[in-house]
């Protein structure tokens, strides 16, 4: 997994690329964690992620309750159709902000 | 078409990539389908992530191996998983209820998903765990 950070105000948009397992899990919260308990809005592009888990599911999941937490959001932009198809299989379509 | 392929891999998170690609290549071979071939990559991804999360927890840098075989017979895909952690218990599997949002707990309810059946079995002297999922495709 690699990304890419953009700032816009209060924005910050994260870039991912690549496949979202357990083995970059870690990676992926150290990259996104801070910036929505800084109390940037968290942008979350997904267009050049391939493939996602549960464990990237989960970094959604905690992404978006942090969040909630700091009084900001985090939104999920450009879900690739595999992802989304996970996304959806954990019947989270509804509880994330996709766009 | 009848084909079993089997390959091992050392217990480590960064093997997960490794067990994809052989997964897809295995069904490259069976032809299937894009959607169904995605769905059952994920399916071996997440056993063998819990084989790494929970089979190996607190155990770091083993350099012990888990095998994962691939078989089509007549229809009846068999995907097995055999590794030598400690010993599952399958009645305390539970994936967590999918309204109860939280991090953790889905990789069982993907692979009741998508598969037919998940079975540990007692079958094998040599391994500790035999998970074995089947799907008729």
């Amino acid at each position: 997994m690699s990304y890419k950070i953009t700032e816009e105000g209060n924005i910050s948009t994260v870039f991912l690329n690549g496949e979202i397992d357990m083995d970059v899990t870690e990676k992926a919260k150290e990259v996104i964690l801070p910036l929505v308990e800084a109390g940037k809005e968290v942008h979350l592009n997904l267009k050049d992620v391939s493939y996602m888990d549960s464990s990237g599911i989960s970094v959604l999941i905690e992404s978006h309750q942090k969040a909630l937490e700091t009084n900001t959001k985090v939104v999920v932009k450009e879900v690739s159709k595999s992802v989304l198809k996970v996304i959806m299989m954990a019947k989270l379509e509804q509880i994330l902000n996709l766009e | 078409m009848n084909l079993t392929e089997t390959k091992d891999f050392i217990v480590h998170t960064k093997s997960l990539k490794e067990v994809r690609v052989f997964s897809r290549e295995v069904f490259d071979k069976l032809k299937l389908d894009n959607e169904l071939k995605d769905e059952l990559v994920l399916a071996i991804a997440e056993a063998a992530q819990n084989i790494v999360k929970h089979a190996y927890k607190g155990v770091e840098d083993t350099k012990d191996h888990m095998q994962i075989k691939i078989s089509l017979n007549d229809n009846q895909l068999e995907i097995g998983f055999f590794d030598k952690g400690k010993p599952v218990v399958a009645e305390n599997i539970q994936h967590r209820k999918l309204d109860d949002i939280k991090p953790g707990g889905l990789g069982t309810y993907f692979i009741k998903q998508i598969m037919d059946d998940a079975v540990f079995k007692k079958d094998e002297q040599q391994w500790v765990n035999h998970l074995v999922l089947t799907k008729k495709i």
